[in-house]
């Protein structure tokens, strides 16, 4: 029996594709499914609840203090590190980009931290770059200049352990994102460069500004949000330096981190109230990404 | 993923996710210790050769020290009624407890501390009937961990506590006595901080996790009260405790950020600060370390109306009610935990400080019989109390850590953010309770 081409193609089609839609199906779809399901009952400690409550979770979490100060949180820093992490990253890109020599030494240089495991850097920035004793590597180097020891994750005023978070997330990421902006910069074509200078456009600022730039815009859009999603998302290095065996301080909680808590701490697991948080944080990523999208036109032509 | 250890139990007696840093402790349970020979007389009928026996399964986390892991095999071996397989969990042992009750048959046989959506949710056995005989034996506050509305879940296996360590050396060279009361601590740790080393190290949270009940009960309150329906701070003595915590975090006198975190003895060891609260498991590393140049003491009263207190916690063995076989693991735990009582004897004391989970065992114990296990013997007997316990959920214990947080290290106003604590812990219980 001969089967017909287009047969043929259907089933191979299903054979390549069938086992990653199963996959996805049971390992995301249902999941999502089921929290939101979770997220009208009441279901401590159980899967599988019987006592439906309605907008009773959400309107715990919205009115809940820890949540809802998170999320204010998390806007603001959203705010903060998403245009330092665009623009030291553009810088990185364009800084190795114009290199003569040792271009693809660089570029593995500063794209090796993305590689380092979240967890391993988090320690690493918590128990010896700002570690708080006397020999902690930050404050090795200020006790040269007579300053005592500082607390770095431990101070509150100022708010010092935003200087370890930051850092270690510019560390950790920086690098990715100035991948992306590297493969942009070396697909702009060359001949648009010669035309300005034809037109006497100086290199410099001015023909960053009018041919750089412009031809970076999907790039650049790609990396805002995937910063923005990021920063919503935030979670490893948060609770790898801030966190420990007992909790976490109402400092610096990421949402997710409050979630987690909420939803598997040994303290009893609160599926339903944590699938609702989980939603709503769910639903104000969708959104301010589809604002974001509308407001820097994604999609859009590069020209 | 890190290793957690018997010692760094107490660290979670609270709330914690799992984690402790047991990196803490140092050791990890990759090496087996020599095997010790079980003490386990084999005790029950001699097995029947008629009925095949059941298997039960049995899950620990990951003791810390050397020998323990031999040891809990040994005895499951020499059980003469059932094969009893024993599996070891290193990691996140308590979120995996938590997913298996909620819909897996095994393990049969586990360690846990009880908590009362377990029972609500039917997922775990009362123990009522195999504890009554010896259920005196027991101190209150340790059998309080493992009781929800009168009916016990777990048989305590052994006991872990925190205390106030302290060089007795350092203390006289600046002419401090030992503290009696909160004041008098936050005074030593002031007088205490001097040429790079401070006076206190309670945790690189400046206290908050470990102090917020010792606080508490240092001013006669305590998380719940009357049978666990009712918020046990709402009380102005508990701001004013709470308050305290701020002028340790204030006057220079704390260290904070060191590379261990409390529950490991490096800072202690090191000399990086005079007294250091943490765990009684971290008794023979300071003794190594700096022999007999070191105390201990209760966490101080507030003033005359409240009273010393140290912090228990026990792993109690509990009993899977989605079991194939509740019968066969209930009499397992009570052959174990009940009626091996040389077993229990060795489990809490040979591989690590710890006390055993019944006081007719302490006696028998030799180290706990002078200096400082005695001393901490005594403690756990007179004022020993459970951190939040089997009603104290994770929301009220979010809440109350968020306040003394803020009162700690923000300066916040302790009698606003403590009346907010109450609030949600009073929400809790009304859904709990209704």
């Amino acid at each position: 029996m001969t089967l017909s081409r287009k047969t043929r193609d259907t089933l191979s089609f299903w054979g390549f594709v069938g086992p990653f839609l199963i996959g996805l199906a049971v390992f995301a779809y249902l999941p999502i499914g089921w929290s939101v399901y979770l997220s009208f009952f009441d279901a401590r400690n159980t899967v599988t609840p019987s006592v439906f409550v309605g907008l009773d979770n959400y309107a715990h979490m919205l009115t809940d203090g820890p949540f809802v100060s998170s999320l204010g949180t998390f806007s603001v820093f959203a705010l903060f590190i998403v245009p330092l992490t665009f623009v030291l990253s553009l810088a990185l890109a364009v800084g190795v980009h114009q290199l003569k020599f040792a271009r693809a030494f660089f570029r593995s240089v500063f794209f090796l931290p993305f590689a380092c495991s979240y967890v391993v850097a988090s320690l690493i920035w918590k128990t010896s770059l700002f570690s708080g004793v006397r020999y902690g590597l930050m404050n090795t180097v200020l006790g040269l200049f007579g300053v005592d020891p500082i607390a770095w994750t431990g101070t509150v005023h100022p708010p010092l352990y935003w200087i370890v978070l930051v850092t270690a997330r510019l560390w950790l990421q920086l690098g990715f994102y100035m991948i992306l902006f590297l493969a942009a910069l070396q697909r702009i074509p060359q001949h648009l460069y010669e035309a300005a200078w034809l037109d006497g456009a100086k290199p410099g600022w001015p023909v960053f500004r009018h041919i750089t730039l412009p031809q970076l815009r999907a790039t650049s859009v790609a990396v805002l949000l995937l910063n923005l999603i990021n920063a919503y998302q935030a979670f490893d290095e948060f609770y790898n330096i801030m966190g420990d065996a007992r909790g976490y301080p109402p400092f610096a909680r990421p949402p997710l981190v409050y979630l987690y808590y909420t939803s598997l701490g040994s303290g009893g697991q609160d599926l339903g109230r944590g699938s609702a948080g989980a939603v709503i944080l769910a639903l104000i990523i969708a959104v301010v990404t589809l604002l974001q999208g509308k407001l820097f036109r994604f999609g859009g032509s590069e020209a | 993923m890190q290793q957690r250890n018997r010692r760094s139990f107490l660290a979670l007696a609270g709330m914690s996710a799992v984690g402790a840093v047991a990196a803490a402790c140092g050791s990890n349970t990759g090496r087996p210790g020599d095997p010790p020979p079980s003490t386990a007389a084999s005790a029950g009928p001699p097995p029947s050769t008629s009925a095949p026996k059941v298997t039960l399964q049995q899950w620990y986390h990951a003791y810390g020290e050397d020998g323990v892991q031999d040891a809990v095999k040994n005895y499951a071996a020499s059980y003469p009624n059932s094969l009893v397989k024993v599996q070891w969990n290193p990691g996140d042992y308590d979120s995996k407890i938590v997913t298996a009750l909620q819909n897996s048959a095994v393990p049969d046989v586990f360690e846990a501390q009880v908590k009362i959506d377990w029972v609500r949710q039917n997922q775990v056995v009362a123990l009522d009937d195999i504890i009554a005989p010896v259920k005196n034996d027991f101190s209150p506050a340790v059998l309080a961990a493992q009781t929800v509305e009168g009916k016990v879940y777990g048989i305590p296996q052994a006991v872990d506590t925190q205390v106030l360590f302290y060089r007795k050396s350092l203390l006289q060279a600046a002419g401090v006595q030992p503290p009696q009361t909160v004041d008098e601590l936050i005074d030593a740790a002031g007088k205490l901080s001097k040429d790079g080393v401070k006076g206190l190290f309670v945790g690189n949270d400046g206290g908050v996790s470990t102090l917020t009940g010792p606080l508490m009960w240092s001013a006669g309150l305590d998380y719940l009260k009357n049978n666990n329906r009712e918020v046990g701070f709402d009380d102005p003595r508990a701001a004013t405790a709470f308050g305290k915590l701020h002028t340790l975090n204030t006057n220079g006198s704390l260290l904070l950020g060191a590379p261990a975190d409390w529950s490991d003895p490096g800072a202690f060891i090191d000399g990086l600060a005079a007294m250091q609260w943490t765990g009684l498991w971290n008794v023979p590393k300071i003794r190594d370390a700096l022999d007999e140049d070191f105390g201990v003491l209760a966490f101080p009263k507030l003033d005359n109306s409240g009273a010393p207190s140290v912090p228990v916690g026990a792993y109690g063995a509990m009993v899977n009610a989605k079991s194939a076989h509740v019968d066969e693991a209930k009499a397992f735990v009570k052959w174990l935990w009940i009626d091996q009582t040389n077993d229990q004897l060795e489990f809490a004391t040979r591989f690590g400080f710890h006390l055993p989970a019944r006081q007719s065992l302490v006696a028998k114990a030799d180290s706990l019989s002078s200096g400082v296990g005695a001393d901490v013997a005594k403690f756990v007997q007179e004022n020993s109390h459970l951190i939040g316990g089997p009603v104290w959920t994770q929301q009220s214990n979010t809440a109350l850590s968020d306040a003394v947080a803020k009162i700690a290290k923000e300066g916040a106003d302790p009698v606003a953010q403590t009346k907010t604590a109450v609030g949600v812990a009073q929400a809790e219980l009304k859904r709990l309770f209704g």
